[in-house]
């Protein structure tokens, strides 16, 4: 009966039933575009095993060599001399642990109340002006942050604070929490709304404060997601190297006393930008450079899985 | 016959002109000195304007690799900062293709030490430059100045700069870890001029009003005193080349650039001295 009716009143002009050749074709380019997209994602996988490789053969004949035991206990670092080279990191390590810790204890707390304001107190209009011009921030060029940190905050902190040098812990310390606040402001705010309105309202329900609704049961059930927060904050800090290079001043001391933040430290990436240029490419400084990047790449990794482990946490909250 | 003669010559004279206001092609590779390296970029950038289809490749990889680039027969030009050492003359003489390196002095290199203007030090002898630099010396007052702590401020370690100074000053000792490293010449000027317990060094050319330039060994840093080589931190920057240059050449026009007026201006736009005796 049906083969009798107009196939265009149908709008449905097409055999169900495909042709073995079309058949065949459909699944050759399904494979096909499969295939291309696997390859094209599996790139940057091949890019990132590429690196972890290049790396790690490049430091290989350090790490194996007689200089490994003085990398691990010196503080001097004097990979140049003609004489008497000297490879320890001691000292690069502990500079870019002052200047992430000084970063993180400006960012943290900025951050959180920021985030808290944002996420609980601020209006729908005015957070939506907010959070885009939080995150220009993230959108400036590093250099443009050494420039200010050399050129307007190093000469301030001589002449407000008499230190000897502006460019100390305190000066890359403060620049790198201002270049970490929009990751740490804008994870932790997500982590924060993330948290449902009905927890809110039972708080409110149970007769608490705004204050207490946030300290008591917002904050504890967004922490995983502040944690991340922080975690990113620290990668970005240990990882900037335009900004150290050029605010940490780049000597390869300990500050002693321990608490002087007015010294200048060297960083792990402040080391290997601006050894790098000179250096023989396969000399044991080369070598020691590419080391400093394995250390380097250790502490980022590390903290990476923890906060994809944390962040993963977050989300299915949100979905649950 | 005479006509034919006379002709021929006008042929020849005609063709030689030709010959010699042909444009320039060529390739041309330059390997070595990281602090002769922008001159000769420079002067490549000349040529490349002055002869559209030169290419000239600069290699900045050290005055070592300049030198061991040269004896191999991997360049034209060794970019150097200081002169061939007997052994690399040797392996150049008695290698597999033996020739004779020939230096020409392209330009002075002159570093200044320098300090905030209204410092009241004003000459200091090298070894009190080393004694600053290797910590000995921390404080101003040891030196005739006011009581202030020293901030000593280094170009960094692959800076063509930090070797003339490490090679001239440092005599070999370390520095002192509480040394700054800064990442070029203006940056270690306006760390100088905005710190008032600072000493740094830089180029001649970065030289101006809001620094202070100290004596060295009873010497000013100045374009004579340099171009003269009295000054005791100043050193001549090379161009070395398989035997002289055939003239008429492109390396001979290379080598001989520094004369002109257009490369003098070059070299001191660069921060270094000519090679003049006016």
């Amino acid at each position: 009966m049906h083969s009798s009716r107009p196939q265009e009143a149908a709008g449905f002009n097409r055999p169900l039933l495909l042709s073995p050749g079309q058949d065949l074709r459909g699944y050759v380019f399904d494979r096909l575009g499969r295939s291309f997209l696997f390859f094209i994602t599996f790139l940057s996988v091949v890019a990132v095993l590429l690196i972890f490789f290049f790396i790690i053969r490049e430091a290989s004949g350090f790490l194996a060599g007689p200089y490994v035991k003085q990398f691990f206990s010196s503080t001097h670092w004097y990979p140049e001399s003609r004489e008497h080279p000297e490879y320890g990191v001691l000292a690069i390590l502990g500079g870019s642990a002052y200047v992430t810790l000084v970063a993180m204890l400006v960012a943290v707390p900025v951050g959180l109340f920021s985030a808290v304001w944002l996420s609980d107190v601020a209006s729908f209009r005015v957070r939506q002006i907010i959070k885009p011009v939080i995150e220009i921030l993230a959108a400036i060029p590093s250099v443009a942050f050494g420039f200010f940190a050399v050129l307007v905050l190093a000469p301030w902190m001589q002449t407000r604070f008499g230190f000897d040098t502006g460019t100390n812990i305190l000066n890359a310390g403060v620049i790198l929490a201002v270049m970490a606040l929009p990751t740490i402001i804008s994870v932790a705010e997500d982590s924060m709304s993330a948290v449902g309105m009905e927890i809110r309202e039972a708080a409110y329900g149970l007769g608490s404060t705004r204050a207490e609704a946030m300290i008591r049961v917002v904050i504890p059930a967004a922490h995983s997601g502040i944690i991340a927060a922080v975690i990113l904050g620290v990668m970005r800090a240990v990882g900037e190297t335009m900004v150290v290079w050029m605010a940490s001043g780049n000597a390869t001391q300990i500050p002693s006393p321990w608490w002087d933040l007015s010294k200048s430290v060297r960083t792990m990436t402040a080391t290997i930008a601006g050894d790098m240029g000179e250096t023989v490419q396969g000399s044991v400084h080369y070598q020691a450079l590419f080391s400093i990047g394995i250390l380097l790449l250790v502490f980022t990794f590390g903290l990476n899985l923890i906060s994809e482990h944390l962040l993963a946490r977050v989300r299915r909250k949100k979905e649950a | 016959m005479k006509k034919l003669l006379s002709a021929g010559i006008v042929v020849l004279l005609i063709s030689l002109v030709f010959v010699v206001a042909a444009p320039r092609e060529g390739t041309l590779l330059l390997e070595g000195s990281t602090t002769v390296g922008p001159i000769s970029d420079a002067f490549a950038e000349a040529f490349q304007k002055m002869y559209p289809k030169v290419s000239i490749t600069v290699n900045k990889t050290g005055s070592g690799n300049g030198a061991a680039a040269l004896v191999d027969g991997r360049c034209d030009i060794a970019m150097m900062s200081r002169f061939m050492k007997d052994k690399e003359y040797k392996t150049a003489v008695t290698g597999a293709k033996p020739f004779l390196p020939v230096a020409h002095a392209i330009a002075m290199d002159g570093v200044c030490v320098i300090v905030y203007p209204s410092n009241p030090v004003k000459a200091l002898t090298r070894e009190q430059v080393r004694g600053i630099y290797t910590g000995k010396i921390k404080n101003w007052k040891d030196l005739g100045g006011p009581s202030q702590a020293i901030v000593p401020i280094s170009r960094d370690t692959s800076s063509g700069t930090y070797e003339t100074f490490e090679g001239l000053v440092m005599n070999g000792e370390k520095m002192a870890a509480n040394v700054e490293y800064v990442n070029s010449n203006p940056q270690a000027h306006s760390r100088v001029k905005s710190t008032t317990g600072a000493i740094g060094y830089v180029g001649l050319g970065f030289l101006d009003s809001s620094v202070k330039a100290l004596e060295i060994d009873k010497i000013m840093p100045t374009r004579s005193s340099i171009a003269k080589g009295v000054y005791p931190i100043s050193r001549p920057l090379f161009l070395f080349t398989n035997g002289y240059p055939e003239l008429g050449t492109l390396v001979h026009e290379f080598c001989t650039f520094y004369l002109t007026e257009e490369g003098q201006e070059i070299i001191e736009a660069k921060g270094f001295v000519p090679v003049t005796a006016y």
